[in-house]
């Protein structure tokens, strides 16, 4: 309870001297993750608005596949972008381990299954009930995603906000690619395990507090600034 | 002067969903103007009848042959349904939909829609979530972005199933001055009245198949068949 307590003085403490570190490592936390869950989303969306309205022979495991891949085990990614990206693999020349951008690219890996799947449910339904229409309209392929794609986007921005709650709050995967190096890899999550590790359990709790109210903010914001909640608007 | 899509004509035409005849074999001719409605009791087929024609159901077997090749057919063509697909828009973007899909502008949509919205008595509503309407404003609605790309045809399932009689009188309105400005209906019912109402011809349809296809004050004052002499002394048919 001590710690507890502690944690939430020093999390207190940190935000009202804007400790330089902890701007520091929170600004890397979001932009690692917001650039990887933009990526993944980019990707995601329209995978899963093509997965709905598209009908081919193994769909239907292509879409148990997608569905198993949102449990995909970070430290397994973290150690595939690892091989890849270490010097002797096939992307070592671009020098990108121990980056942040190694961290964006296994985030990417571990986000976009997540949000392509969200938003293959969430159309899917809505595409049963605009089946009629569209196909009545004559619509192509790329009009009826489109479509889809924007009248879901309440869903769809949940699917979105949904891979970005797993960004932040990951570390097994940016742990290995990224390393954790002070003023350039370190991010909330590794910092956390890192004050764990050297037993400043306050300290730890209180980036822990500031690690999810950011994630409380984003969430909120995007909501505000996306109007979801208008009454009697789409 | 445009070439009509219709006529068009049934030969032998069948539907199977599961293994099951839903409809056919139908031999039918639909000539260029006027307003054909498909009467016949629950289950005889009648939507999807016009779902066929409309392109929406695939044949088990014979032909229907539009007087067009089929991507043109399918543009001259709207379909408005039995319960009206509302997209998760605005009442006047959900009309203006079809006309952007075609190409233009969406200023240029939109100032048609808001004109079709005043025409099916929905301006006061088109800036608001079109779920939120009624389910009479729901069927203007569909019926306003059906027939804002002006149609050679329109196909109405059961347009005013569930309304009261007030926006059923709206809605024939509406259909009866689509009519009147030359769009082709072919609309399905099982509302006796309404079949008198619009209709200038009555296909009737019991278990699939076309008993009779005849002018309305013939159908309903000299019908041929023993099945439409039933349905239309209110008999129960089986």
């Amino acid at each position: 309870m001590n710690d507890l307590l502690a944690g939430v003085a020093a999390a207190v403490r940190l935000i009202v001297t804007l400790d330089h570190d902890l701007v520091e490592i929170s600004l890397r936390s979001l932009q690692v993750s917001l650039s990887a869950v933009f990526i993944a989303a980019l990707i995601g969306l329209p995978f899963g608005a093509w997965l709905s309205v598209s009908r081919f022979r193994y769909r239907r495991i292509a879409i148990a596949v997608l569905n198993a891949l949102m449990g995909l085990p970070p430290v397994v990614v973290g150690l595939v972008v690892y091989i890849l990206l270490s010097r002797s693999g096939p992307f070592g020349v671009f020098n990108l381990l121990f980056t942040p951008t190694a961290m964006i690219i296994a985030q990417v890996i571990i986000v976009t299954p997540i949000i392509a799947s969200l938003a293959h449910q969430a159309i899917r339904e809505l595409w049963f009930f605009y089946h009629d229409l569209l196909i009545s309209l004559n619509t192509s392929k790329w009009q009826r995603m489109k479509t889809l794609l924007w009248d879901g986007r309440r869903s769809l921005l949940t699917a979105t906000l949904t891979g970005f709650g797993r960004a932040i709050g990951e570390i097994g995967a940016i742990m290995i690619v990224g390393g954790n190096i002070d003023h350039l890899t370190r991010v909330l999550t590794t910092a956390i395990a890192l004050e764990v590790g050297k037993g400043d359990f306050p300290l730890a709790i209180g980036l822990g507090i500031i690690l999810i109210s950011l994630a409380i903010i984003i969430n909120l914001a995007v909501h505000i600034l996306s109007r979801t909640e208008r009454a009697g608007r789409w | 002067m445009v070439k009509s899509i219709l006529p068009v004509v049934l030969k032998g035409a069948s539907v199977k969903k599961g293994g099951v005849q839903i409809i056919g074999p139908l031999d039918m001719q639909l000539l260029e103007a006027g307003c054909t409605v498909v009467i016949g009791p629950n289950g005889a087929g009648k939507t999807t009848l016009l779902r066929l024609l409309h392109g929406l159901e695939r044949l088990k077997s014979g032909s229907v042959t539009w007087n067009a090749p089929r991507p043109e057919i399918n543009a001259r063509q709207s379909f408005v349904f039995q319960t009206p697909v509302v997209m998760r828009r605005s009442v006047r973007e959900n009309i203006a939909y079809p006309l952007i899909l075609r190409g233009s502008s969406r200023k240029k949509a939109l100032t048609e829609a808001d004109r079709w919205a005043e025409n099916v008595g929905l301006k006061a509503h088109g800036h608001q979530d079109a779920n939120a309407l009624s389910g009479g404003e729901k069927q203007k609605l569909a019926l306003a972005r059906a027939l804002i790309t002006r149609p050679e045809v329109l196909f109405l399932d059961e347009p005013s199933t569930n309304l009261d009689g007030a926006s059923t009188l709206e809605i024939e309105n509406l259909i009866r001055s689509a009519r009147n400005s030359g769009t082709r209906i072919i609309m399905a019912t099982h509302d006796f009245g309404q079949a008198r109402r619009l209709g200038d011809e009555i296909v009737f349809i019991h278990h699939g198949r076309i008993c009779e296809q005849a002018s309305t004050d013939m159908f309903f004052n000299t019908p041929q068949t023993a099945e439409a002499r039933a349905f239309v002394d209110g008999d129960i048919l089986l």
